[in-house]
């Protein structure tokens, strides 16, 4: 058994801390887990793609068509990795745009998020959600990172309750955003839930 | 803090590279010395971390930990700690090994005492680099004894491992690791830490000083020594045969993290191998070697970038007469480029064991998608000094950079980077522009990078009068590798007040007449200052002084203060664009015809509000 989850995003959104404390939390549930990360120059800005594996793995790296879910704090994001899905992967990701300067001084363009939305559906089962508005509304715009683990864990694809991703979630943030933290993770499951 | 709080026999997550400061506490190191490069900047931050959490606590580390001024000298601090009979260890990138190879093949020549852990991060692919060198030639370059681990649980194993050969063979050890070890995150079980010794004894030994006949001497000594050390890697717990399926005629040899993808391909495509896997990579375990290759008809060499274990087994195969089909980059099934992933050593071990590729069928995006490549943060402040320079500065002048943030200025709209070798040679390659051209030459470096390795080429062209325009960028931290301190900030590693050493302060000392202190957020200030250093005839020097915003915003959240976020005033904004299509920040954008700041990048420098020529920025009045 082996659970694969690519999650992206744009460098400074809390990608990275969101792979930290996934992988975390499988040790916590007594599960054999790799991650792989992207550090350095590819932060500043840049697209960032890390990958956790669980189970009967010894590659913290995924082969293409083999991920389980792709969650993404950035809509072209998810679908610049596409090629990492099938069919059955889910495709959990915010809807807040962020434009790259290419897009403003390089004449490249931005697709309409109709267009990606399809484009995703058309490789994979998409579930959107604005998980920016969601943190918001929790208390800071910086928990939208664990508004979509409060999502994946919704999906019911993680191999192990999502009481340990919370648990291991409080364990990882100063006590004071304990309760702001909380919110973020279970408006996540509930928005996910409502799909 | 969990990495020293957590009892023994515990299982953590640990990142590649906190795995391996890991076993160096569990071996009882003493001395650890770096200068940070991606990948491998997490292994000494962590004994910073460590450090400085032990001093909150009024607890004494058991380690002395320096981020020393560049790599050679890093590589000297901790060998001069080996010679005091106490552990060391040396982490850095594997440029910075170039820098620090002058001391390093000599060190091999003489040896070490006390045990010594090297660690050049490997980057292929290039990932935060400006090539992907394979350090393992410097291994068989200098003859030192060299370990790949495959995961962090390994990486730390080895380094714990890795200070007793080092200590048995009296030669420090190599421990190259490559970025999917170093920011790969595994399960680690700690071991319990021996304790430090703390200080040493410095033992005068004729032997420790390089004159030709010592040198003469050692020579021989250090190929005995590579003999030991290979009947070592046929005892190697890091040298393993694993075999999968049944016993056939097929072989596979690898090493580093090539084995996780070699290991889940042959379990995906069921195929009857064995495997030989090397922990211990240099020198490669000759009996074990061997016998995997009389034992297979075909063996397929799996190894990231250069062909050095496959020419090896080439070479060992002709030499004792082994009849033996060797599969790798020779025969073009493996690429000398990049980093290798699950896709491509799944697919070649399809095609040479006649399987079909295991993966469910997947194709990238159809739509083309814009890139995102890394670039300056919103807020920089390097920014604002690459705008007031194209201000002021001729078309034709010529713009040597240097490695770090300031890199990413290379990019339009700004594109002030011209050239780059290495750390350093922004002022070194200014100096030969300024004899090759009649253009002006203005050429930027870092504060952390001054130090390393700028301060020589300065006095170069004072010396040689050379009409140059040297800008250092002082964000007062090394911020691309994750803001360490350097030679000019008030702390250093460990957290103890440091002797702040002032940038002007040097250059001055090194003759330069013409100095200039900045604050780039005053961009018409700061246009000023680089005219006149143009105009001045000889060798200037900017300094261009402002914290690093990720560094001042950290401190504005600390202390509780907001981070402002600003706005474009609709009614103001005439779409002139200066903005986007000059100072070019990232936090803006266009839609609809309008121009927009994105409330989520904005890091409220604030610096748009002297550039828009309208006045059309405002702070935005909404707070999150």
């Amino acid at each position: 058994m082996k659970t694969s989850i690519v999650l992206t995003g744009v460098g400074g959104q809390g990608v990275i801390t969101a792979t930290n404390i996934l992988g975390k939390a499988a040790v916590n549930a007594d599960v054999k887990v790799y991650a792989s990360e992207v550090h350095g120059m590819a932060q500043r800005g840049g697209s960032v793609y890390c990958t956790v594996r669980m189970g009967d793995v010894s590659s913290p790296l995924i082969a293409s068509g083999t991920a389980n879910v792709i969650v993404s704090t950035e809509p072209i994001e998810a679908l610049r990795y596409i090629q990492y899905a099938n069919k059955k992967t889910k495709v959990i990701t915010d809807t807040n745009p962020v434009v790259p300067f290419t897009v403003n001084v390089g004449g490249e363009t931005y697709p309409s998020l109709d267009e990606v939305y399809d484009a995703i559906s058309s490789h994979a089962e998409l579930i959107t959600l604005d998980a920016l508005q969601i943190a918001k509304d929790a208390g800071a715009r910086i928990t939208k990172n664990i508004v979509l683990l409060g999502g994946l864990a919704e999906t019911g694809l993680l191999p192990f309750d999502s009481d340990i991703l919370l648990d291991t979630i409080f364990a990882n943030v100063p006590s004071k955003f304990k309760s702001v933290n909380d919110t973020a993770f279970k408006g996540g499951m509930k928005a996910v839930k409502k799909k | 803090m969990e990495i020293i709080e957590e009892k023994p026999e515990k299982t953590i997550l640990l990142l590649g590279n906190e795995a391996i400061t890991r076993g160096a506490i569990e071996a009882g190191v003493d001395v650890a010395t770096t200068y940070p490069g991606t990948p491998s900047s997490e292994i000494a931050d962590t004994f910073s971390h460590i450090a400085k959490y032990l001093k909150k606590k009024n607890k004494k580390p058991s380690f002395y930990f320096q981020y020393s001024t560049n790599e050679k000298v890093a590589l000297e601090v901790a060998g001069a700690a080996s010679f005091s009979k106490l552990r060391s260890l040396t982490c850095m990138k594997h440029v910075g090994l170039n820098v620090a190879s002058d001391a390093f093949m000599t060190y091999l020549y003489v040896g070490c005492k006390g045990g010594h852990v090297i660690i050049s991060a490997d980057d292929p692919s290039c990932h935060s680099s400006q090539n992907e060198q394979d350090n393992r030639y410097f291994a068989l370059f200098a003859s030192c004894p060299m370990f790949e681990p495959t995961t962090p649980e390994e990486a730390k194993e080895m380094t714990r491992i890795g200070f007793d050969v080092s200590e048995e063979l009296k030669s420090p050890i190599l421990l190259r690791t490559t970025t999917r070890l170093n920011h790969a995150r595994g399960p680690v079980t700690l071991k319990k830490p021996k304790p430090s010794k703390g200080k040493g004894f410095f033992e005068k030994d004729p032997d420790l000083v390089t004159v030709p006949a010592t040198a003469r001497k050692k020579h021989p000594e250090l190929l005995e020594k590579m003999k030991k050390a290979a009947a070592l890697s046929d005892k190697s717990p890091f040298n393993e045969f694993i075999q999968i399926g049944k016993k056939s005629k097929m072989g596979i040899l690898t090493s580093g993290v090539a084995y996780n993808y070699v290991k889940e391909a042959a379990e995906e495509l069921k195929v009857d191998v064995t495997i030989l896997k090397l922990g211990m990579t240099h020198p490669i375990p000759p009996k074990m070697t061997k016998k995997l290759l009389s034992d297979c008809d075909t063996v397929v060499v799996v190894e990231e970038l250069e062909p050095i274990l496959e020419n090896q087994i080439h070479t060992m195969a002709d030499e004792q007469g082994i009849d033996v089909k060797i599969l790798g980059k020779s025969t073009d099934h493996f690429s000398r480029l990049y980093e290798y992933n699950p896709d491509i050593v799944t697919n070649v071990l399809a095609k040479i064991f006649d399987k079909k590729t295991p993966f469910p069928k997947s194709k990238e995006s159809q739509i083309k998608l814009p890139s995102r490549p890394p670039a300056l943060c919103p807020g920089c402040p390097h920014r604002a000094t690459y705008y007031a320079v194209k201000k002021v500065a001729p078309k034709d002048t010529v713009y040597p950079t240097d490695i770090g943030c300031y890199t990413l200025g290379k990019a339009p709209p700004l594109e002030m980077a011209d050239l780059l070798l290495c750390m350093g040679s922004n002022a070194g390659t200014a100096c030969g522009l300024s004899i090759s051209t009649d253009q002006k030459i203005v050429s930027y470096m870092g504060d952390s990078t001054f130090f390393h390795s700028g301060i020589p080429p300065i006095v170069n062209a004072v010396h040689h009068n050379h009409d140059v325009v040297i800008t250092v960028l002082d964000n007062r931290t090394t911020a691309m590798t994750g803001h360490q301190p350097h030679p000019g900030t008030e702390t250093d590693g460990m957290g103890n007040p440091a002797r702040r050493i002032l940038i002007e302060d040097v250059v001055k000392g090194c003759g330069v007449e013409h100095v200039e202190v900045v604050n780039p957020n005053n961009v018409t200030r700061t246009s000023e200052a680089f005219k006149r250093a143009l105009d001045f005839k000889g060798t200037s020097v900017v300094v261009s002084k402002a914290p690093c915003i990720l560094l001042k915003n950290r401190d504005r959240r600390k202390e509780g203060k907001p981070v402002p976020t600003f706005e474009v005033d609709q009614e103001k904004c005439t779409q002139c664009n200066t903005c986007l299509d000059k100072f070019g920040c990232p936090a803006f954008y266009k839609k609809d015809g309008s121009v927009y700041i994105d409330e989520q990048q904005c890091n409220g420098c604030g610096n748009c509000l002297q550039i828009c020529p309208e006045k059309a920025i405002k702070v935005r009045k909404e707070e999150n």
